[in-house]
């Protein structure tokens, strides 16, 4: 019952959202709470899991139902949502103009509804309706990309959600594709877990064909070059805490769909389609890291590192092993809970400097020192400094690949990783040290937004050190649900 | 009743390449609208050689969402569009870009041929790869177009080439994701349409191919 509620809730707050209400901090504080409350009940549902236990709704478990890796991402996405819409009080209340309610109204009711199908695609068993709830996000999100309405802001939208559907298109040719296979193969539910065990039966050509659509189609989501095209200006024209969001999680949906794909594969014909892996993932790791260097906005700076790290990802998968897997899963989890904040260190200097040229920030510590701090550590924790947990993540999947004789992909992956470390690093220092250039009437960080980055740092610092129990437990789980 | 069916088959690429090439705005739309009822006559036909109810709602469907609703709505939000007197702007001259096409849709026969094999459903080895067809070519009238409505179009078309393949190779799909789907349909032309709107009004052209700020020096 408590996916339903997971589900129900933003679906309420996203009704409330419109009731006409002189002023918007009612749905603005709805939202709060009712992300919250999401957050709450995926940690008790995550934590409380086991091996072979399935968390489903009775009778309609063929619809709803969950695993490991889902629960997993579940979490992610309800910590991202909650923290986001604790940012976005402060955020759209500095950028909206006050007499503006009705759009600060229609931002929630957006951002509830992005929110809702965001938390659908773990949850939902069908595939056919995870690849709804996939195009959905992408659907319900277009609006808050262009919410700035400036030609920039719709430009990015325009891109987004034209390149995300041509993806979304060939990879329903994909979903039917493997639907036919199952057919011929005796047919059942269209879920994960009966593809999982039917799959030796399915013709390989099925599967490899199903495979690589699924992989072009939701990589065009995920940000995997060549199709990456749009992700560096959604990622920066949106506001700040939708960026936390898309930059975040919603990559992160996509690429859990591709990685759902791999207990099927991992069978007979698995080389080949390693390979695949391995070469998407390593080409988008190089493109963005050479496109990294010569970032003039620093949005876009943190948008072209999450294409890295989904290249990382893929090829963390690819290695096909079960280390290599521990490696990807992990990364998963560093990498939307430091880019999410990233991005809200993102947000907090536009806030304080109303630029989003990185030549234009300099001494931003002096500035403000809260930010400037957590612009700091956002940007040593997501380049991949010890002791934070995406070096813990990169250096797991080298040491895997390493142990496998991979020498040639991960040494060009260790390159990279090292050119897109130093690139993030020299932008985002000269950004945070460095003699005040503007010193104008700045305004102070509102309550709200100083309060995300306090609260989302926190995983972020201790992550890469600490590990509980429950946590470490769920991460294992979910290593296991992608293999066979 | 095969040969019934090929002759849409045949007609529904016809009607993709139109959307590649064709000139004006509006003939483009009407394409669209003969192209959706190519694909409900296919499902019809379909529905009635297999005795499938189910094939025969997914054809009331597609009349219903794709045929009357979608090109309604394109037309209330965007008439001005429809209307002005000019030939649509393209990346390549339309000689070449129907040539490709052409090349395209051979591409799209060999990519299906090894699971032709496992079909022994007459159907199947027309829709899947005439759908196949309408994906790709959908995809290059995205790319080769530079206008909002022809790139709205564009994705229609492969997903309308996506469900000509559907209706034979997943035809017994749950009726709940036929539905969601229709509506996810109807969702991306809603979107768009709003956007191509809003870009009108904002940026005054809605030649989205020639938008170019965002990049990097």
């Amino acid at each position: 019952m408590a996916l339903f509620v997971i589900l129900l809730i933003p679906l309420l707050v996203a009704g409330l959202s419109m009731i006409p209400t002189k002023n918007a901090k009612v749905s603005a504080r709805a939202t709060i709470l009712g992300a919250a409350t999401v957050f709450v009940l995926s940690l008790f549902l995550a934590l409380g899991t086991a091996p072979g236990k399935q968390v489903g709704v009775p009778a309609f478990t063929s619809w709803f139902s969950t695993d490991g890796l889902s629960l997993l991402v579940l979490l992610l996405v309800s910590f991202v949502g909650f923290t986001a819409s604790l940012f976005s009080l402060g955020y759209v209340g500095r950028t909206v103009p006050e007499n503006h309610q009705d759009r600060i109204r229609r931002y929630y009711r957006r951002f509830n509804l992005f929110l809702l199908s965001m938390l659908a695609v773990p949850l939902l068993s069908q595939i056919a309706m995870v690849w709804i709830a996939v195009e959905l996000t992408t659907l319900l999100s277009v609006f808050l990309v262009g919410f700035e309405n400036t030609p920039e802001s719709l430009e990015a939208a325009w891109k987004y959600v034209v390149l995300t559907c041509m993806g979304a298109a060939l990879a329903l040719m994909g979903v039917l594709i493997l639907y036919w296979g199952l057919f011929i193969s005796g047919g059942g539910e269209f879920t994960w877990s009966l593809l999982k065990t039917a799959s030796p039966k399915i013709p390989p050509v099925f599967l490899t064909t199903a495979f690589i659509l699924f992989l072009v189609g939701f990589g065009t989501k995920a940000g995997l070059v060549p199709l990456h095209t749009w992700l560096p200006d959604a990622h920066s024209q949106a506001p700040s805490p939708i960026c936390a969001l898309l930059s975040g999680v919603e990559t992160t949906t996509a690429l859990y769909v591709i990685l759902r794909f791999l207990p099927m594969v991992s069978g007979s014909p698995e080389s080949a389609l390693s390979t695949w892996l391995l070469v998407f993932g390593l080409i988008s790791v190089g493109v963005s890291a050479f496109l990294l260097i010569q970032v003039k906005d620093y949005k876009r700076l943190f948008a072209y590192s999450t294409i890295e790290h989904m290249g990382i990802i893929l090829v963390a998968a690819g290695l096909s092993s079960g280390t290599g897997y521990a490696g990807a899963v992990y990364l998963i989890l560093a990498h939307a809970l430091t880019k999410s904040f990233c991005f809200f260190s993102a947000g907090a200097t536009l806030l304080v400097t109303k630029t989003r040229e990185i030549s234009s920030v300099r001494g931003l510590i002096r500035l403000s020192p809260v930010t400037g701090s957590s612009l700091m550590i956002g940007g040593l924790a997501i380049a991949g400094a010890p002791p934070f947990a995406v070096f813990l993540g990169e250096f797991s999947i080298i040491r895997a690949g390493l142990a496998q004789g991979q020498y040639g992909v991960i040494g060009a992956l260790a390159f990279f990783i090292g050119i897109a470390f130093c690139g993030i690093m020299y932008q985002v220092n000269r950004m945070v040290f460095g003699k005040v250039s503007n010193p104008g009437e700045q305004l102070p960080l509102p309550m709200s937004c100083a309060a995300t980055l306090i609260v989302a740092a926190v995983p972020v610092l201790l992550l890469g050190l600490f590990v509980p129990d429950s946590l470490y437990d769920l991460l294992r789980l979910a290593a296991l649900s992608l293999g066979r | 009743m095969t040969q019934f069916n090929a002759l849409m088959g045949g007609l529904f690429i016809l009607t993709a390449f139109g959307i590649v090439g064709l000139r004006q705005i509006l003939g483009s739309l009407r394409l669209f609208v003969a192209q959706s009822l190519l694909l409900a006559a296919s499902a019809f036909i379909l529905g009635a050689t297999h005795a499938s109810v189910h094939l025969f709602v997914v054809a009331g469907i597609v009349l219903v969402v794709k045929a009357f609703f979608i090109p309604w709505l394109l037309y209330r939000v965007l008439s001005h569009e429809l209307h002005a007197k000019r030939e649509i702007e393209q990346a390549l001259d339309v000689t070449t870009s129907l040539l490709l096409a052409a090349g395209l849709t051979v591409i799209a026969y060999f990519l299906v041929n090894p699971l032709l094999i496992a079909a022994s459903d007459p159907f199947i080895r027309i829709n899947l790869p005439v759908g196949m067809a309408g994906v790709l070519l959908g995809a290059y009238a995205v790319a080769v177009r530079r206008e909002a409505l022809p790139q709205l179009l564009g994705i229609l078309t492969m997903e309308n080439g996506a469900f000509f393949a559907g209706i034979s190779i997943a035809s017994d799909l749950p009726l709940l994701t036929e539905l969601a789907a229709a509506f996810d349909v109807l969702i991306i032309a809603v979107v768009v349409g709003l956007l191509t709107r809003r870009i009108h009004k904002q940026v005054g052209t809605t030649l989205v191919g020639v938008m170019a700020r965002l990049k990097e020096e």
